[in-house]
């Protein structure tokens, strides 16, 4: 005997995920256009070792594989990861952070549903902490001075760690923007003095502005289908327009402006791709606005006082501590319970 | 060096006075634990698990003599609440321990002699007749205890399973679609 | 232009109403054999009135209402009672009801009727004359009209609701009465303003209804009855909804909107009793939607207790249909077969199809999207209630406020996992309810139990303060000489009180032993034979008293075995 309703809505988990990941085109797009397309080896990359790892953890823990690896939830996982990492590097990074993402972080605790924690941050918190050097090769974008790389020289560095003679890493690369702030800052300049420096454009970084900028537009695209809800993007950049821009107010010298941290870094893909990931977010709306606006407060903290330049990953995967007790404080009054105390 | 003593004194004075004043004011009369335990055992009064009714066992678990998963009646829902007040690992019942369907009892009444034996077994008074009357079984208090089956010299009494209807039916739990690969290894190939 | 509310959440299935809304409603043809289950309403069944073999007119009673929250049933024709048996009733379980076997004489020949002036009528009376006409809401809850004004001194009703949403997609039953029979409705929109006093009375419908709207405004044009057309969103039809949306006042958890002043009842109620008041006719007949898929769709006035498939050949169901649905597509039972009777609540058959209600797809784990909270009518958290029912965890799922949960559906219709939310809470209240049942029960085993115990010790004390008694009469009478009961001796041995009563006890246990043997012995001597076998020494009288009473029990044996209901033994005097 099976219960009603008979009649369901067309969406389902895989669709849903398809869509964020479509919702990703853009900034990809950008990415390519400004870095090369280094990016879509890694993504590639990052969607297999997704999948293998998510069939082979599917047959360990005896579960079918068609309804879940059809889901698109690994190769979300995936995607997220490789656009977190630079794009140059070496290949067994991307499958580590993946693997480690989807077998240790996704399924060691219960599968898709199931994990406290977002897989592909944890994938990144290993990374950055396991191999800080191999993080640091973010590429130079075109326009800039600086060697650019051929596509099968990328393809040969990525996989064989060989350059091509008379090239040195240090000439393909560079520090990111929110990288070069921190490290200046510490050389005591003035936040204008480096916001000269070539590789900062109107907004936060040459190149990486446009690739936020691709994000956003993903983002309105998923609140226009309303995949996410707009709580998490809106409070969260606002928490952080509103925190970075009473800094900068008081101390310009030392604090950038607030669109600069909007623009740089992880954050547009934090506000509408990581942070709105339902499995380890709140459930409640109120919960969404207390998770985004303490997901601002600690990214701006990690970024200004913190040991990593960029604190997206770590905001989400301390403030994915928090949930269920944000979860357990904030339960909606229920109808006709209006009135009294719960 | 004495004013500190003196300070020490003085705090396990107050604090004397207060757990003397509390033990007083906020005395419990009887264990409560027994009164908890009992609360949850089913009180269906049958003397299973070995004590002659449900508080001797309820007062045998509080004094640590008793395990918790000697009830039968209770189920395993009844062992989890056990285990839940007293702090406890959950623990399944014996080997053929485990809890039969609910049922009633029944007295055939060409058979019964009114011999008073069931009476005076049943626990909850739910069997009505007199000596040398047919007796008969009160089913809507009927614990389903078994006890009176016993004593029956005529072996009279039956237990008779409660069937299932309408108003104690109950909703199944939803079976999960998702079934294990090894219960389904053709879907798992096609996969 | 009235301020509507809104209530949160809602959804907008595919509605699928214009299918069946266009045609005029027909009569079904008379039915052979009608079944009537005594339950047909919230509350307590029916008591059964007439007896196997009665000739019975229309519309008269067949059972009467029984306690304090039931209904009246009545015969939808004329015609005789073939049985009083069990037979499968509309029910999720599929399970079997008490039901009147009638069979119909063809000639639907009508009981007396009479019209009543309730505006005469003392309102208990009135109330009691609803529940004898069997009025029950129509709106699918089926809760007696009469105990919905039978209010408790000092609530008062200010306004009245009237219920013409019809949000379930496919069901059209109350659009077809509202445009075919708008001026009954508005009758006995009457009668029940008069039963609440209410000076408001608002008539709710959803605005997919224009020409529900429009009749139903030209039927109460020149009165103070106000028609407001509703956005479409399911569930608005809820009564907690709709009331919501009307009034901006919300129903007290677990109240009933009396508790704020107002009274909801639907279109079809209000001309059901039209039909009472002005005609004297109860409650017998209902409209049913047949739709989904069949050649036809149509909605049929139907008698209470027509064979479902009869029903549905009207609307004659095409081929590949799988199973129907009781109901709407978001709150209907399915079953598999139609040998069910129509009942009260019976608003909507639904054809099912492949094509039409593709199977679910497999359930997946829950990612917390919180979909199924947004559209919540309750404002509940489903994923919460649903991670607790899967974890049979009852006593959070009720902090988390199960049973505010109305079963509308629109958690598990927007469910991208396609998790079978609502059965997960059915199932959880299910268990909770039989729990609270358990718990009861042991508390009265308790009480039994302890008063047991005590009558016990007080038994004793009483035979022991006897014995003291006549001992001592008995050594004031021979000091010298020793007793010569046993019972008295090892009385006199032994003061202690206690162990007086077990000698006591054991002696007359030995002595009831010996009878028992006795008796047991002469019940394996006679085993074979199926005499009764405490007949020993008896007087020529009391045997004449077995052999009637044996008379009596054979007849009853076959009463019993007749009608079928051998399940349960027999119950002897």
């Amino acid at each position: 005997m099976w219960s009603s309703p008979f009649i369901s809505a067309p969406a389902s988990v895989s669709q849903i995920m398809l869509r964020v990941i479509f919702a990703m085109v853009p900034g990809i797009a950008m990415y390519v256009w400004f870095f090369g397309p280094a990016i879509l080896v890694s993504i590639t990359l990052a969607s297999i070792t997704a999948l293998a790892t998510e069939a082979l953890m599917l047959k360990l823990r005896n579960r079918p594989l068609k309804p879940f690896l059809t889901d698109n939830s690994a190769l979300l996982t995936g995607w997220l990861l490789a656009l977190s990492i630079p794009a140059l590097a070496p290949w067994w990074l991307v499958v580590v952070g993946t693997a480690f993402g989807i077998a240790v972080a996704k399924h060691l605790y219960g599968g898709l549903g199931n994990n406290p924690f977002n897989p592909a941050m944890v994938g990144y918190a290993v990374l950055i902490i396991s191999f800080p050097a191999h993080m640091t090769h973010w590429l130079t974008p075109h326009g800039l001075e600086g060697i650019v790389l051929s596509f099968p020289d990328q393809l040969n560095y990525i996989f064989h760690g060989i350059l091509p003679a008379s090239t040195t890493l240090d000439a393909l690369t560079t520090a990111t923007p929110l990288d070069t702030l921190k490290t200046q800052l510490h050389l005591g300049l003035p936040v204008n003095e480096i916001r000269d420096m070539p590789i900062y454009g109107h907004l936060a970084g040459k190149g990486t502005e446009m690739v936020a900028i691709g994000f956003g537009l993903g983002g309105l695209y998923m609140l226009y289908a309303r995949i996410i809800s707009w709580h998490t993007p809106v409070i969260y950049l606002g928490t952080l327009f509103a925190i970075a821009g009473l800094f900068h107010l008081v101390d310009p010298a030392s604090y950038v402006a607030p669109t600069f941290h909007w623009f740089s870094g992880a954050a547009m893909l934090g506000a509408f791709f990581i942070f709105t990931d339902p499995v380890g977010g709140p459930t409640t709306i109120k919960g969404r606005v207390i998770y985004s606006a303490g997901a601002a407060l600690l990214t701006w903290l990690i970024r200004s006082y913190g040991g990593f330049p960029d604190g997206v990953a770590f905001a989400a995967l301390l403030m994915n501590i928090c949930v269920p007790l944000i979860d357990t404080w904030t339960q909606p009054k229920v109808f006709g319970r209006k009135g009294d105390g719960k | 060096m004495i004013s500190a003593l003196w300070v020490m004194i003085g705090i396990s004075l107050v604090l004397g006075a207060v757990l003397g004043y509390s033990a007083i004011r906020f005395k419990v009369e009887g264990n409560p634990l027994v009164e908890k335990i009992d609360a949850v055992l089913p009180q269906t009064q049958c003397g299973q698990c070995g004590y002659p009714g449900c508080k001797p066992y309820a007062e045998a678990i509080a004094k640590g003599e008793a395990d918790i998963n000697l009830c039968p009646p209770g189920g395993e829902e009844g062992i989890h609440k056990l285990a839940e007040l007293l702090g406890v690992e959950f623990k399944p019942f014996g080997e053929g321990k485990g809890p039969r369907a609910k049922a009633v009892a029944f007295i055939d009444e060409n058979t019964c002699i009114g011999c008073t034996l069931c009476l005076q077994a049943c626990p909850v008074d739910a069997i009505v007749g007199a000596a040398k009357q047919m007796h008969t079984i009160v089913a809507s208090e009927c614990t389903g205890c078994e006890l009176c089956v016993e004593p029956c010299p005529v072996d009279c009494i039956s237990m008779q399973a409660i069937p299932e209807d309408i108003s104690t039916w109950k909703w199944p739990y939803p079976v999960f679609a998702i079934a294990p690969v090894r219960n389904n290894p053709q879907k798992a190939e096609a996969s | 232009m009235r301020t509507l509310y809104r209530f949160h959440g809602g959804i907008h299935p595919e509605e699928h109403k214009l299918e069946s809304s266009e045609a005029p409603a027909r009569r079904a043809p008379l039915p052979k054999k009608l079944i009537l289950p005594l339950h047909q309403h919230i509350g307590n069944g029916a008591k059964v009135a007439v007896q196997v073999g009665d000739k019975v007119l229309k519309g008269q009673m067949l059972a009467s209402a029984q306690g304090m929250i039931s209904a009246a049933i009545h015969a939808p024709t004329s015609g005789s009672v073939t049985a009083i048996a069990q037979h499968p009733v509309p029910h999720p379980s599929g399970l079997d009801g008490l039901c009147i076997h009638l069979e119909s004489d063809g000639e639907d020949r009508w009981i007396e009727r009479a019209a009543l002036d309730f505006r005469a009528m003392p309102k208990p009376e009135l109330l009691d004359r609803l529940r004898d006409a069997g009025i029950v809401g129509l709106g699918g809850a089926t809760f007696p009209t009469h105990v919905k004004y039978g209010l408790p001194s000092g609530q008062r009703i200010d306004t009245l609701v009237i219920n013409g949403a019809e949000c379930e997609p496919w069901i059209t039953t109350d659009d077809r009465l509202m445009r075919e029979h708008a001026d009954g409705i508005v009758r006995g929109i009457e009668v029940l303003r008069h039963l609440s006093g209410a000076g408001e009375v608002l008539v709710g419908i959803e605005d997919n209804k224009p020409q529900a709207i429009t009749a139903m405004r030209a039927a109460c044009a020149g009165s103070d009855i106000e028609v407001v057309a509703v956005p479409t969103l399911y569930p608005s039809g809820g009564e907690k909804q709709l009331i919501r949306i009307l009034t901006g006042k919300e129903v007290p958890s677990g109240g009933r909107p009396t508790n704020i002043g107002v009274a909801c009842n639907n279109v079809a109620t209000a001309y059901a009793i039209h039909r009472f008041v002005d005609h004297g006719e109860p409650m017998i007949s209902r409209l049913v939607t047949v739709t989904g898929n069949v050649r036809t769709p149509m909605n049929v006035e139907v008698l209470i207790g027509t064979p479902l498939t009869e029903v549905v050949e009207c609307a004659e169901a095409l081929p590949g249909t799988t199973g129907y649905i009781l109901g709407g597509p978001m709150m209907g039972l399915e079953v598999d077969d139609l040998h069910l009777p129509a009942v009260k609540s019976t608003n909507c058959i639904i054809a099912k199809s492949a094509q039409l209600f593709p199977p679910p797809p497999p359930a997946m784990p829950c990612i917390r999207c919180t979909r199924c909270a947004q559209v919540c009518p309750a404002d509940l958290q489903p994923q919460e209630l649903h991670w607790f029912s899967k974890a049979k965890n009852f006593g959070k799922t009720q902090e988390y406020h199960l049973f505010d949960c109305i079963e509308c559906g629109a958690c598990a219709y927007v469910c991208p996992s396609h998790i079978p939310l609502v059965q997960y809470f059915r199932f959880a209240k299910s268990e909770i309810w039989q729990r609270e049942h358990e718990q009861q029960a042991a508390e009265i085993a308790r009480e039994r139990h302890e008063f047991r115990m005590f009558r016990q010790e007080r038994e004793k004390q009483e035979k022991a303060e006897r014995l003291a008694q006549k001992e001592k009469a008995a050594q004031a009478a021979k000091p010298a000489v020793a007793t010569p009961l046993p019972v008295a001796a090892a009385a006199n041995a032994d003061p202690d009180d206690t162990l007086q009563m077990r000698v006591d006890a054991d002696i007359a246990r030995a002595n009831m032993q010996l009878r028992i043997d006795a008796a047991a012995a002469r019940a394996k001597e006679q085993a074979a034979a199926a005499q009764p076998k405490n007949i020993d020494a008896l007087t020529p009288q009391q045997q004449a008293e077995i052999a009637e009473i044996e008379a009596r029990r054979a007849k009853l044996r076959e009463i019993a075995s007749d009608a079928g209901a051998d399940d349960e033994p027999p119950k002897q005097i």
